[in-house]
């Protein structure tokens, strides 16, 4: 066992693939020499060499171009996108040509890639450094998407997702970074260090691709939570005294559909948190889904908290983020309903 | 059977690296004054060496010679010279106040103000501008209100924007200032859109697109030179060559090409290669390329060469990446100094008058900034209201977001 943060639990995983498999390589724009903005491959590249840790001109789509090509060869390559921002030139390479490459060749060409990036705000980074487009992935037949709350899972996630035979967007809260960040931003984070999910095992082991857990076990009501939200959502349930189980969704596909039924049909009271914005967000798919399995158990509307439908603002950026009084509220609402 | 030895990846690395001297041994620097000066009805296959040369004015001496020279008059030498030190010095403040926690963030455009101040001075009122976050000198060459600037900057209640977008993302319709993206690379090519409409509609206005080296690897890099290249509108493609892109040295961005003006050829586009701390070149070589298009002639392509002397951001430290002091070894020297060196050499300037107009300076911008922190910091507030987020999406707010503003309770 070894004290991480998220940042060295995600260098740690790919530490650990690149060492075991000559077929993993890394590369994004200033991973190479410097490791990364967010520091993320620091000294990866003095390890294992630059043709196997290496910068790339910014260009997403040729990022995820070459990793769709390398993976058509059997390499296994981890491609960084700077900011989930950013993704969007890459797009057309992960929708119209990642997702599909295998269903298209029958198999003949496949696409083994993991694409990792920082999402979410509480940086002040306006418009272009906070978004978190889950949606726009989860809604793509033939693509994996997963979104880690904490060290522990991010290094076991990350492992999954490279062994993974299958394309894999692989979000990272950046404001989990360094500590559990519970959407109070006036008062100090907790270090990952002085925090149990910071405890992670060294060398290989994976967290399953498509199973959730549940940090906290509750009767009254069941939050659907990822990322950064799980925190806010264990602050907010805190905050209320509602006994809340809080499902941390770890994969938002494939989803642990068989624990959410559980808990709804334990609870009969659902709230769906994520801070991307709420119109055809992965909350109205997860709120659709619990209707069609539980509605016999639901005892109150489902309820979703939410980023607004705007873009990120800068100055505004806690009045946008969907924080502990904001969860506190819709858990009385769900509660009251 | 032939024998091939296994294939190996060739991956770009600068020369050297921190703990490294600094090397610019293999950076070709021709004399100033030996790069001719074409007509601007000039054809591309007629000036392709000159996307491999520098066009250069100012010797070492601090004269202006050369086919380029001759182009600018006192009053606007003297005028770019302040221009460039209120810059510098606006720089300075506003980085000193993200540090005091003040704002959030901050991006400086040290050693690379000659490039914005003279292309605007060789710009018309009604042309515009597609920048990056490095062009704040466009602004202020245009005199655009420091306090409005700083507002932005601070995203405090008298921020034009609302306190929507990050510090440096100005916006200014008026002042022929297109609103930042922080999308690299987007705007390249609606510059071109721009320069197209002006031309459907029988306008006489230009419109100038500006890019990183970095940024020139984007789709929309392309695409710029490729509308361009078929269309060709009145725009002026500008590429400021500052050796970095955060930690990525610009061979990662030409990868075999010599310079980024050759990029240009492939698509037919008239391309010429600057020392972008020569305010007299960039000065001299913007009016060229503003009459060519204003003319009818069509695009130009310009590599500023130039060196970021500052960090890329006031998140970064590039002490991780390069030599320390690789920027006092960048041969091309300081655009002030050089100016300056060169209006003393004209007999119109003088080390006290630099100094005093220094001072001078100095207090204008504090009492800008003084005036600015009355209206809030984002630190302190008061920011902006929470409302402000839900304008704008639309013309009209349509009903669901109404709904959401109201849920927020303001
Ligand atoms: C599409 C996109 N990818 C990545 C980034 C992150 N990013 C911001 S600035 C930058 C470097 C740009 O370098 P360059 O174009 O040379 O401009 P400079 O900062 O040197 O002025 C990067 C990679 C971004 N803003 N947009
Ligand atoms: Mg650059």
């Amino acid at each position: 066992m070894a004290r991480m943060n998220m940042i060295e639990a995600i260098r740690d995983a790919m530490d650990v693939k690149l060492g075991q498999d000559d077929d993993v390589v890394v590369f994004g724009e200033d991973v190479g020499y410097f490791g990364g903005v967010f520091r993320c491959t620091d000294g990866l590249q003095r390890k294992y060499g630059k043709s196997r840790v290496f910068d790339t001109p910014i260009n997403e789509s040729g990022i995820v171009g070459v990793a769709v090509g390398m993976g058509a060869y059997g390499l296994r390559p981890i491609a960084e996108v700077q900011f989930a921002d950013y993704v969007y030139p890459a797009y057309d390479q992960i929708v119209s040509e990642a997702a599909r490459l295998r269903h298209r060749s029958h198999g003949q060409f496949t696409s083994p890639i993991t694409i990792r990036m920082p999402c979410g705000g509480g940086i002040f980074g306006g418009q272009t450094h906070s978004q978190t487009p889950e949606a726009l992935f989860t809604h793509v037949a033939g693509l994996k998407t997963v979104l880690p709350s904490n060290p522990y899972d991010a290094k076991g996630l990350l492992i999954a997702s490279i062994e993974d035979d299958d394309p894999v967007i692989f979000f990272e809260p950046k404001r989990l970074y360094n500590g559990p960040f519970d959407g109070h931003h006036d008062r100090p984070v907790t270090p990952w260090s002085k925090h149990a999910l910071g405890d992670v095992p060294e060398g290989h082991y994976v967290v399953p691709l498509g199973e959730a857990a549940i940090r906290r076990e509750g009767s009254d009501v069941t939050v659907l939570a990822y990322g950064t939200m799980v925190f806010v959502a264990q602050a907010a349930a805190a905050e209320t005294g509602i006994d809340a189980e809080i499902i941390d969704l770890r994969t938002l596909l494939p989803l642990d559909l068989d624990r959410i039924e559980a808990s709804v049909k334990k609870t009969g009271r659902c709230l769906i948190v994520h801070e991307a914005t709420f119109t055809s967000g992965y909350g109205a798919e997860l709120s659709a889904l619990v209707q069609e399995t539980c509605f016999y158990h639901l005892e109150a509307p489902i309820e979703r908290v939410t980023g607004w439908d705007t873009p990120y603002p800068h100055a505004q950026e806690w009045d946008y983020f969907p924080g502990p009084a904001r969860v506190g509220a819709g858990l009385k609402r769900v509660m009251e309903a | 059977m032939t024998y091939y030895k296994p294939l190996s990846l060739y991956v770009p690395e600068p020369s050297v690296r921190p703990g490294d001297k600094p090397d610019f041994s293999k950076f070709a620097i021709p004399k100033a004054g030996s790069v001719r000066r074409p007509e601007i009805d000039v054809s591309e296959e007629e000036i392709r060496d000159l996307a491999y040369g520098i066009i250069r004015v100012l010797n070492r001496d601090g004269e202006a010679v050369g086919p380029w020279a001759g182009v600018m008059d006192d009053e606007t030498a003297l005028k770019g010279l302040r221009y460039m030190m209120k810059t510098r010095a606006y720089d300075a403040r506003m980085q000193k106040a993200q540090r005091q926690g003040k704002t959030s963030f901050y991006m400086q455009c040290l050693g690379e103000e000659a490039i914005a101040v003279a292309h605007q001075m060789a710009l018309s009122p009604g042309d515009m501008n597609f920048p990056t976050y490095r062009q704040q000198g466009l602004l202020i060459a245009r005199e655009h209100p420091l306090v409005e600037m700083m507002c932005q900057i601070y995203s405090n209640s008298g921020d034009v924007l609302g306190g929507r977008q990050m510090p440096v993302m100005y916006s200014s319709r008026d002042s022929g200032f297109f609103s930042i993206s922080g999308n690299l690379g987007t705007q390249y090519v609606q510059a071109v859109g721009w320069a197209m409409a002006s031309a459907i509609k029988g306008d006489t206005k230009i419109a100038s697109a500006w890019i990183g080296d970095g940024a020139t690897a984007s789709n929309d890099f392309h695409s710029a030179l490729l509308y361009a290249s078929v269309y060709r509108p009145p725009v002026i493609l500008n590429v400021v060559n500052n050796q970095w892109a955060i930690s990525t040295f610009q061979g990662i961005a030409t990868g075999q090409s010599v310079t980024f003006a050759t990029r240009a050829l492939g698509y037919g586009l008239n391309a010429l290669r600057v020392d972008g701390n020569d305010f007299l070149a960039v000065y001299a070589v913007s009016k060229w390329a503003v009459e060519r298009a204003r003319r009818n002639f069509g695009p130009t392509f310009i590599e500023w060469v130039t060196y970021r002397v500052g960090a890329h951001s006031s998140s970064d430290d590039p002490s991780k990446y390069r030599p320390l002091d690789e920027s006092s070894a960048w041969p091309m020297g300081d655009p002030i100094e050089r100016l300056k060196n060169h209006l003393i050499v004209r007999g119109v300037w003088s080390d006290d008058r630099h100094v005093q107009l220094d001072a001078e300076l100095h207090d204008e911008i504090r009492d800008a900034a003084k005036e600015a922190e009355s209206h809030g910091t984002l630190g302190q507030g008061p920011a902006p209201s929470a409302k402000e987020m839900f304008e704008d999406v639309f013309k009209e707010m349509p009903p669901h977001l109404r709904r959401q503003r109201q849920q927020m309770g303001v």
